[in-house]
């Protein structure tokens, strides 16, 4: 396949990439590349210049704090997420991830791409809404921290502006959190997708059924309740060629309660 | 463009890029190994699939202008004047019948064994989830891959 003509760069510095990424306006972040190349390839985008975030080692990593809170890298490749022994403070993150496609599209996707995409069907939106996460942009004007449910605002948009790059993601410790969805074929391209915290409060979120993650809170864990709590909801989820938005929304009631019985388990409920 | 330097199967290679090429363009057209194939073009079927510093990637998912001073094997470096145990295996096994898929396979097996030297069955269709095979119907090819790690197999 044959893109368009494009400009490259490979910074070796968060600082060095944002200056490329501010000077040209038709720059977009290069990260792992999973879903960007064939974009290109379709050319249904076409920047100007790729910023390549391959060599900037300082968004790379993965640190455990002492009270149990993760500082992520969002230059972590999934499969490195998976095997590492610091993100196993919060085991859903490598469950989650494990569930990503293939080997070798998790030895390049990252764990910063896959949120930046935002795109409805992705594991890792619905689930940082889900643990509470932290989201840190850094942009000319400095750094700031958005949590997680205020970070995806459409369809491939999040807060982080063309000139911007997300640098961190912070998680707090919790074991009690689940997962479930229903995907095209094993590990596929998921058609509806729930995750659920029992760290405290409850909440299930559920991805694919909007632009953006639905946060839902059901009174309790049982599954009447996590069934009345998603019937309660707006949402209106698409109809395309994988299912209906009937079927979306049967299957969002499903995941919700897989989700949340994993996560209510867990908690010790 | 740009000027890259990648070593691939052990030999170096220089070559000015264009930053739109592909990974497996570069590979295939310019330099003439042709055993790493195009099959979807979309990262779903895994025919183009190489190992990158020691990693398993889909070659059609990266531009050229990224292995600059990077080390790569391709099918074409399995040999060593005869067939490696795992290519033999293939074919005491029956893993190929077009052979489209089967570099990749190769390349996913190669990996997957140097990780995890005893797969399960199930550990081994997980390391070739990334490659599609239209002919065989898999079975076969996790056979040879459990062959070839020395483990026994249900014939």
């Amino acid at each position: 396949m044959l893109l368009r003509d494009v400009g490259y760069a490979r910074p070796g510095t968060t600082d060095e990439a944002l200056r490329l990424l501010g000077e040209n306006e038709g720059a977009r972040p290069l990260a792992g590349g999973q879903t960007l190349i064939n974009v290109m390839k379709a050319r249904a985008a076409a920047p100007d210049v790729l910023v390549d975030l391959n060599g900037i080692d300082e968004l790379k990593g993965i640190e455990l704090g002492s009270d149990g809170t993760l500082e992520i890298g969002p230059m972590t490749t999934t499969s490195q997420l998976i095997a590492s022994q610091e993100a196993r403070a919060r085991p859903i993150l490598a469950e989650v991830c494990s569930q990503i496609a293939d080997v070798q599209v998790r030895n390049r996707g990252t764990v910063g791409g896959n949120i930046c995409s935002s795109d409805p069907t992705n594991h890792l939106p619905p689930l940082m809404v889900a643990i509470g996460a932290e989201l840190t942009i850094a942009g000319s004007s400095g750094e700031r921290a958005v949590p997680a449910h205020e970070f995806f605002l459409g369809v491939y948009m999040t807060a982080v502006g063309p000139d911007e790059l997300l640098t961190k993601i912070t998680v707090p410790p919790g074991r009690s959190d689940g997962f479930a969805s229903v995907a095209v074929g094993r590990d596929g391209t998921c058609i509806v997708n729930a995750a659920a915290s029992a760290n405290g409060e409850l909440r299930v979120v559920l991805g694919c059924v909007g632009a953006v993650p639905e946060i839902v809170r059901p009174s309790a864990a049982d599954a009447e309740a996590v069934r009345t709590a998603v019937q309660a909801t707006s949402i209106e989820p698409p109809s395309d060629v994988h299912a209906s938005s009937e079927y979306r929304r049967a299957l969002a009631e499903v995941v919700a309660v897989r989700a949340v019985t994993q996560a209510a388990e867990r908690a010790g409920g | 463009m740009s000027r890259i330097t990648v070593e691939i199967n052990g030999t170096t290679y220089e070559r000015e890029v264009e930053a739109r090429r592909l990974l497996i363009h570069l590979i295939r057209d310019d330099l003439d190994l042709t055993g790493s194939h195009v099959g979807c073009d979309t990262g779903n079927c895994g025919a183009c699939s190489v190992i990158l510093d020691g990693t398993l990637v889909k070659s059609c998912m990266l531009l050229a202008a990224q292995v600059d001073g990077a080390s790569i094997e391709t099918v074409e470096g399995l040999a060593n004047g005869e067939l490696s145990p795992l290519q033999q295996a293939f074919s005491d096994h029956h893993a190929l019948q077009c052979g489209y898929c089967t570099p990749g396979m190769l390349m996913s097996a190669t990996a997957l064994l140097r990780e995890n030297p005893r797969p399960t069955d199930e550990e081994i269709s997980k390391g070739i989830q990334g490659n599609i095979c239209r002919c065989t119907g898999y079975w076969n090819i996790v056979k040879a891959i459990k062959a070839a790690s020395g483990q026994e197999v249900a014939e």
